[in-house]
């Protein structure tokens, strides 16, 4: 059975009949386009698939779209305004923090969550809260720095 | 300057190839070459089916086409799966043509675009792809200078060039650039006596460190993998996997799948898929299939897969000899016999295989997440019927490859699919796809008889290595006395596997490195002498003594006997003509059987550098990544039936392992370029087992050296 689901996605207000039980990851990539969403493994452990929902990171391949119906959800498309990067992505590229690139967007994505969460996060408290993203290329130890780097911008007030 | 061969004229002064317009490119995506050469690792050599192999263009356009915006496409079939060449080819276009960086794009993996190549693997695109390229640079940079001496009126000799422009030494107002030259058109003209291309001294970009050119389409979400070729119409399809390898089908029970709205059943033979526009109503058809199947699989699981394997082989093959065994054995004090093991290991990308594909009058179009694109064009063409002509793979970036998109079953499943329903169709496994299907790193065992003299030096060295293949068996070591024999073949045996097995990240050389360095500081410690000391009393080659100094000072070494319970480790070795040293110190948990590496250094030698900030990656992302198969990543089986078949039972490396890593890359400018994506992850094993060892006395024998296996080695030496 259809149904209108309405939540806010990357800024605008949107609206859409469909299968409320489709999960959030396709609906993205399919209905709305927005490929930058990379599905892994399906199961929620990988981590690439990971959008904000309400500022809080979630894994998009376990969940229905119904769940975010008066919600904001932001995908790695959402992240730059008007082509300007935000500071992890910039960061990002700085560090060189990425190989293949598919775990990217999901790593981009938890590293806004957790600073919007912690903006001044520890070592420790970075490798936590990246623990559960999977990157197999390796870039791991360049990601740590991008966030460390983009933790400190970010501080600096360039960011609201 | 050199003779090469005639050079010929195209004809055809549009801006078009192979009868496609420009706007039908994709950005980024599509190019390929083939060349014969003569070091190609045989275990890579039999993952290839027998295709007739094409000659390389002998024409300098198929690796470049100039705009009339001045922008410069450079066409390459190899792929990008993040080991970097998007960068490195750039840099080495860019300056031997002498055009900014900037200008210069990647195509990449379109059969359509680009010549014939064999694929991306065994780290082949800097030692042999790119010499014809920077050849073809040169030859088109030396045919625009005589262009641009005609058209500015003085003699060549009196031009200089830089970023594209070509300008009167004497009068710098007098200048024109390529473009203006080309104005978008194929070059006609051609050189019989080809230019030698720059020497390392007239490079002004290559060497220096490049940031990836594609991290901006990466980190927005604007990079596009196969996954991401949709179309409104297309269909999401699932298949029909079987329970285990070897099973067959006996029947099967669609009806359940077809009353869903929706859903189109296709079936062919065995091969049944249910297809949706949304991939959620896929996910739940193929479910409702009802299928029984009829099993003769393999009697042979993970514990006794070693037993088999050492039954099975029947094939030999003597890799290397010297001297005289019985000698050798005379000449040793002490003699010691280890036998090492490893099981079957996964690629386990991030992206799982993945295709697209659409038919259109005629014409399918392939976008596969594949490292062979021309060996898979040649597959749908004989699999489907379809001329090679009228089939396009295309190879948009890929996410993560390392040896398991050499197969790519997937592309010829979305084409099968495309041309029975006549929609675009999307295949995109699924994680348990990827695990089940993926051509594993084969499990293998490697037996050694090593010998020495009182004061260390080795005198006999009996290497067998069963199933791994041959690539970095072969001691390193100097040794008066020396056999290597390979068993069994790296690929597929007869009987052999269970299942797929493949080309994994260096293929052979994990196992082999592993197996030989560890027998290495057992005689070291035997011997009481530091690893590193009894190395350098055992080698003669220059490099490999050079980079373990390098390394040694990287991480401050000290000498010590082993075990020293310091947690220091070892390892040295070569790939693709790269020498690589590592030491690592790790903290080991007695009481849990816990690693944790707490540091590792890497110093390699990789002649002339191309790009040091893509190659320094790539080191960091071979110790990364070579963690997983020295403490966890094994499959495990029943067998054809798959165990471990997600990422909770099947266990990558993750934040909270990293380790501190520094590297160094020595300064060999003047010698050809090596291998860089793969050298630095055959040392882990050896490296991480003879650090354990240092640790706590317990020598480590399988990889991956497991909590448990940790503990059993603690509790045999008491």
């Amino acid at each position: 059975m259809e149904e209108t689901i309405r939540f806010e996605l990357n800024g605008k207000k949107t609206e859409i009949l469909l299968d409320p039980k489709l999960t959030l990851i396709w609906v993205l990539r399919t209905q709305f386009g927005l490929t930058g969403t990379k599905f892994g493994c399906g199961e929620g452990i990988c981590g690439a698939c990971t959008v904000l929902i309400d500022k809080v990171p979630v894994r998009s391949c376990t969940i229905p779209v119904r769940e975010v119906a008066g919600k904001k959800v932001t995908t790695i498309e959402g992240l730059s305004i008007n082509g300007n990067l935000h500071p992890v992505q910039k960061a990002f590229i700085e560090h060189d923090a990425l190989q293949c690139g598919y775990c990217t967007p999901g790593m981009i994505i938890t590293a806004v969550g957790l600073l919007l969460k912690n903006p001044a996060p520890s070592e420790q408290e970075i490798l936590h809260g990246m623990e559960d993203n999977l990157c197999r290329c390796g870039a791991h130890v360049r990601i740590i720095k991008a966030i460390q780097s983009a933790a400190k911008e970010m501080k600096g007030g360039k960011l609201s | 300057m050199k003779k090469t061969g005639a050079g010929k004229t195209v004809s055809s002064g549009s801006t078009e190839r192979a009868g496609l317009r420009r706007r039908d490119f994709f950005k980024l995506l599509g190019a390929g070459i083939f060349i014969i050469f003569e070091t190609w690792d045989s275990f890579e050599l039999m993952a290839l089916p027998a295709e007739q192999r094409r000659a390389l263009p002998a024409d300098f356009n198929a690796f470049l086409w100039i705009a009339e915006d001045g922008s410069v496409s450079c066409y390459t079939g190899k792929i990008e799966m993040g080991q970097g060449i998007i960068t490195s080819l750039a840099q080495m276009m860019a300056d031997e043509l002498d055009v900014e960086m900037e200008k210069v794009k990647m195509v990449m993996g379109d059969t359509d675009l680009c010549p014939w190549d064999m694929g991306t693997f065994g780290s082949m695109t800097t030692r042999f792809f790119a010499p014809p390229m920077r050849a073809a640079a040169a030859e088109a940079r030396t045919i625009l200078l005589q262009l641009g001496a005609e058209r500015l009126g003085v003699p060549q000799s009196q031009l200089e060039v830089k970023n594209g422009i070509i300008t009167d030494k004497m009068n710098d107002k007098n200048k024109v650039s390529y473009a203006e030259l080309t104005k978008g058109k194929k070059i006609e003209k051609h050189l019989d006596i080809k230019p030698n291309v720059k020497d390392y001294t007239q490079f002004k970009i290559v060497g220096k460190p490049n940031l990836h050119q594609d991290a901006r389409l990466k980190v927005t979400g604007q990079a596009k993998y196969s996954g991401d070729m949709l179309f409104p119409d297309t269909l999401f399809a699932r298949v029909l996997r079987p329970p285990s390898h070897g099973a067959k089908l006996v029947s099967a029970d669609v009806s359940e799948a077809e009353k869903m709205e929706g859903i189109k059943v296709v079936r062919e033979g065995d091969f049944i898929a249910v297809l949706h526009k949304n991939r959620d109503k896929a996910d739940e058809a193929i479910v409702k299939v009802n299928a029984e199947y009829s099993f003769d699989e393999m009697k042979v699981d993970d514990k006794t897969i070693f037993e088999h394997l050492l039954k099975t082989a029947s094939s030999v093959n003597l890799i290397a000899s010297k001297g005289d065994l019985a000698t050798g054995r005379q000449l040793s004090e002490t003699v010691i016999d280890s036998e090492f093991y490893n099981s079957y290991v996964a690629h386990a990308p991030i992206e799982p295989h993945t295709a697209a594909a659409r038919m259109e009058d005629g014409k399918i179009t392939v976008w596969a997440s594949t490292q062979r694109p021309f060996p898979v064009q040649e597959t749908i063409s004989r699999e489907l019927g379809i001329p090679l002509e009228k089939v396009r793979v295309n190879t948009p970036f890929v996410g993560g490859g390392f040896g398991g998109k050499s197969a790519s079953l997937q592309a010829s499943e979305a084409a099968r699919l495309a041309k029975i329903t006549g929609k675009p169709v999307m295949v995109a496994w699924t994680r348990e796809e990827e695990f089940f299907y993926d051509t594993f790193r084969p499990a293998a065992v490697v037996k050694i008889t090593s010998g020495m003299n009182k004061s260390g030096k080795i005198n006999l060295w009996d290497y067998h290595v069963y199933y791994a293949g041959d690539r970095g068996s072969d001691t390193i070591y100097d040794v008066p006395n020396a056999y290597t024999t390979s068993h069994g073949s790296g690929s597929t045996g007869p009987k052999a596997h269970p299942f797929g097995t493949g080309a994994w990240r260096a293929p052979g050389n994990n196992t082999n490195t592993f197996a030989r360095e560890s027998q290495i500081n057992i005689l070291a410690s035997k011997a009481g002498i530091d690893p590193l000391e009894f190395r350098l009393k055992n080698l003669k080659d220059e490099r490999m003594i050079g980079v373990l100094k390098a390394v040694a000072e990287l991480f401050g070494y000290t000498p010590a006997k082993n075990p020293s319970g310091r947690g220091y480790g070892i390892a040295c070795g070569t790939d693709t003509g790269t020498y690589v040293a590592h030491i690592a110190e790790v903290k080991v948990d007695k009481k849990t059987g816990h690693v944790q590496v707490v540091r590792v250094a890497c110093a390699q030698d990789m002649g002339l550098c191309i790009n040091p900030e893509g190659s320094i990656i790539q080191m960091e992302g071979c110790i990364t990544m070579g963690l997983g198969y020295c403490l966890t990543e094994e499959i495990q089986f029943q067998g054809g039936k798959i165990d471990n078949l997600s990422f909770d039972a099947y266990e990558l490396p993750r934040f909270s392992w990293l380790p501190k890593i520094s590297t160094l890359i020595l300064d060999k400018k003047d010698q050809p370029p090596q291998g860089g994506g793969e050298p630095a992850i055959i040392c882990m094993g050896g490296l991480i087992a003879n650090a354990i060892f240092d640790a706590t006395g317990a020598r480590l024998f399988q990889l991956p050296m497991t909590p448990a296996r940790i503990l059993e080695a603690i509790k045999k030496i008491g």
